[in-house]
């Protein structure tokens, strides 16, 4: 038997007895963040491949949340900063070995994007708008020159903010949940996921739901292998990962996370969107929803887990 | 110049006079502290084996809180001690996570404090840190790992001694003598 016990001192609040210091800002802030990611990324994605007829609310409709998402993402990511007031210095440094710097900076391309890119869709929402001035009927013009240069840097960032959501994670090797390269990948897939999930919720052309109920399947099907592999891993791994796994085979985190991550987030929505691609007769919006949800918790759920993991010495 | 500090844990009786001192010293806020008592039994009564720990932080080689920082508020001083920069650190808490040894916390003024090995108050002007000039057993030994008379270079070159987690890949500068 082994005990070990810190016996002064050591009271800090947040990390006795266990480590407590992101609370529910970073996992909403990285759902709304993987969720602009997805939509702006398919939005970049039918600009360039010229296909805007066939998937009208994936260009333009479903991007005018994501300037919100990103807006509310970022104000949940002042609120966790401890010393607030200094928040500006993430913009007076680049750093290229913190995962969090690079995260600063590609949220400083891609949300002016996004703005940009619901100003030159507004004649969708208001078909009477007008820009007033002329000098912004000029950027608009402007803009809509360079929609495909545009289109292409978006595509790339999305990309990275997609990615990085996760590689903030496995950045800390002293968690040990969360040092995995998997993470990475993982959440950009979900990120995606949720992504089209929001477009098919938003859309009204049958013809584009289907598309997108395909291209969430096969996101589904790739995220449910990496999750699969990320345990693999872990279980192959030292005796601080095997331990890490274990919070989520037989620990806390078991039932929240297969029953209602795995099954109801993943395994259930694609059913169901099988079943819809087979002319069945489901409501189309449970599958979404679902899809939604699971992210949203999933990322929850690695936050929490991650904090409680830890080395053993 | 390599600061480093070596813990005898067969001295060391945890009479916590070391943390008191470091929390005179650096004026740390009540109900946190920068260094601490670990204690640790091994085995089954009556052949218990006991381990007494002074811990702080290990101002690592290789510091991960360093890597994640995004403004450069943590970064590498003097001797290779590792500090944060009051007015850059905006309280992200990342370093907090990136930590093997938790040795950081957040102050309640919001930026992220840990031991400085009291390098600007005491080692730079010819003084131990506060907790090694306390130690009623004399079980801490502070000095540069560069310079062979140095306290904590001699006693290393004497005694068996190991670090803390040094499969983190962090290179820690503290050293536990046993």
């Amino acid at each position: 038997m082994r005990e070990e016990i810190i016996t002064s001192g050591r009271m800090n609040p947040m990390i006795d007895p266990q480590l407590h210091i992101w609370h529910w800002h970073i996992p909403l802030y990285l759902f709304l963040g993987g969720l602009a990611a997805g939509i702006l990324f398919f939005a970049a994605l039918y600009t360039i491949l010229g296909k805007e007829k066939e998937n009208p609310t994936a260009v333009k409709i479903a991007p005018f949340i994501t300037p919100i998402l990103l807006v509310v993402g970022l104000f949940a990511l002042f609120l966790d900063l401890n010393h607030q007031a200094y928040f500006w210095r993430l913009y007076t440094t680049i750093r290229l070995e913190s995962p969090m710097s690079w995260g600063a900076w590609t949220l400083m391309v891609v949300t002016p994007i996004s703005f940009i890119w619901c100003a030159l869709n507004i004649k969708e929402i208001f078909p009477r708008w007008d820009w007033k001035f002329k000098f912004l009927y000029d950027l608009d013009a402007f803009f809509r020159k360079h929609l495909i240069t545009m289109s292409w840097i978006l595509l790339i960032f999305s990309l990275i903010l997609g990615m990085y959501t996760g590689i903030l994670f496995s950045a800390f090797n002293a968690r040990p949940l969360w040092n995995t390269s998997i993470l990475g990948p993982l959440f950009l897939t979900s990120g995606l996921s949720t992504g089209a999930a929001a477009i098919i919720l938003m859309s009204k052309s049958h013809e584009e739901r289907l598309r997108f109920a395909r291209i969430d399947i096969m996101l589904i099907g790739i995220e449910m292998f990496l999750i699969v592999h990320m345990f693999m891993g872990f279980l192959a791994s030292t005796q601080v990962h095997i331990e890490a796994a274990e919070l989520f085979l037989g620990g806390p985190y078991t039932t929240p996370f297969w029953l209602f991550v795995f099954t109801l987030g993943l395994a259930v929505p694609a059913i169901l969107e099988v079943l819809e691609l087979r002319k069945f007769k489901v409501p189309f919006m449970i599958a979404p929803i679902l899809v939604l949800m699971g992210g949203l918790l999933f990322r929850f759920i690695i936050a929490y887990a991650g904090q409680a993991s830890r080395w053993l010495y | 110049m390599r600061y480093a500090m070596a813990v005898d844990t067969k001295k060391c009786v945890g009479c916590s006079d070391c943390v008191v001192a470091c929390q005179t010293e650096n004026n740390v806020p009540i109900g946190y502290c920068r260094d601490w008592i670990v204690e640790v039994t091994d085995g089954t009564y009556p052949q218990l084996e006991i381990e007494i720990r002074s811990e702080r932080c290990n101002h690592c080689e290789n510091a991960p809180c360093v890597r994640c920082c995004p403004t450069g508020a943590s970064h590498y001083s003097d001797g290779g001690t590792v500090l944060v920069k009051k007015y850059h650190c905006i309280g992200c808490g990342a370093c907090i996570a990136s930590c093997p040894y938790d040795a950081r916390f957040p102050h309640p003024e919001g930026y992220v404090d840990k031991c400085t090995f009291c390098l600007d108050n005491r080692v730079k002007k010819g003084m131990d840190p506060a907790c090694v000039s306390v130690c009623p057993t004399k079980c801490l030994y502070f000095g540069d790992l560069d310079d062979p008379r140095s306290p904590v270079s001699q006693i290393l070159k004497k005694r068996k001694y190991k670090t803390l987690i040094p499969e983190a890949g962090t290179k820690p500068h503290l050293y536990f003598l046993i």
